[in-house]
């Protein structure tokens, strides 16, 4: 129950962030991806607010056994760069600058009902659900291949 | 550079850094939106529940925001629907093919000092400058 809620609240705080820092205005991360005409570099502030704060919290957490419910920590253990990330990052990047949401802030601003925002939505979905389809009919691997969730291992102690 | 917000934007980086970090200490979980959304539409046992849970506090984020915070979600971008569901399909499948997006790799995967993740990040922010440098100066800001 607790850890629940604690996942819950983590989503809520993560949603104000989002908000308060300018990541739901697509307007906004368009005018700071395109740095050629009246460029804004609030997204600079937005990650360096973010980055430098994980960076520290995560240093500080990972020196405990497991988290506070005590779950053994999952971090992703690859280590290797290979094409479908190269490639899957170059077309998130091409839809970010399409319209300038990525899938946080688009989630949030769902909320608000607005006809473009729940197509980009939708959409979102579809692609997400055509990368597993595909990703299990054609990977090689006899368990359908590790699906991006499985590059999460458990961190070894 | 009259639209630069940056004590707003450091705070509310700030406020996703730490969602994140809460994610990691109490529930030992990588705050990666598209990872966490993405596993909804695939079916595991004992695996949606957390995830709705996000989700669920996500939008009621939102649901907040639009009451105290209503500009923050005005959705104003002069894009046309199909460029839109373009947008949507490739930053679906693209998180999903390059195992994250703007928060799991951006800012856990980045704050771990992770090399794939700087790699990502890098790469979809150089995509993302080209496509909105495209549209805002080939097509006059309307596609």
């Amino acid at each position: 129950m607790l850890p629940n809620l604690v996942i819950f609240l983590s989503g809520f705080v993560f949603s104000i962030g989002l908000a308060v820092s300018g990541m739901t205005q697509p307007g906004k991360v368009v005018s700071f991806l395109d740095f050629i005409d009246n460029w804004d570099p609030s997204l600079v502030m937005v990650l360096l607010g973010a980055v430098v704060t994980y960076f520290i919290s995560q240093r500080l957490i990972l020196k405990r056994e497991h988290s506070v419910f005590g779950e053994k920590f999952q971090l992703p253990t690859r280590m290797d760069i290979d094409t479908p990330l190269v490639a899957g990052a170059a077309l998130f990047g091409i839809g970010w600058g399409l319209v300038g949401f990525c899938p946080g802030p688009a989630l949030v601003s769902g909320i608000t009902g607005n006809p473009q925002v729940l197509t980009f939505v939708l959409s979102m979905s579809l692609g997400m659900y055509l990368f597993s389809a595909l990703h299990l009919r054609y990977s090689n691997e006899p368990d359908g291949g590790a699906g991006p969730l499985d590059a999460i291992a458990v961190r070894s102690a | 550079m009259e639209n630069f917000t940056p004590v707003a934007s450091l705070v509310g980086g700030v406020l996703i850094g730490l969602a994140g970090a809460a994610m990691l200490y109490f529930n030992a979980k990588i705050a990666g939106i598209s990872g966490i959304f993405g596993g909804l539409l695939q079916t595991r046992k004992n695996d949606t529940l957390w995830r709705l849970l996000f989700v669920a506090g996500l939008l009621c984020g939102g649901i907040v925001i639009r009451i105290f915070y209503p500009e923050a979600l005005d959705f104003s971008v002069d894009r046309s629907m199909p460029a839109i569901i373009a947008a949507g399909l490739l930053v679906g499948f693209g998180a999903r093919l390059g195992n994250g997006c703007t928060s799991g790799h951006g800012v856990c995967g980045i704050g771990r000092l992770a090399p794939r993740s700087i790699v990502a990040a890098a790469t979809f922010i150089i995509t993302g400058s080209i496509t909105a440098i495209v549209v805002n100066q080939l097509f006059g800001g309307a596609i």
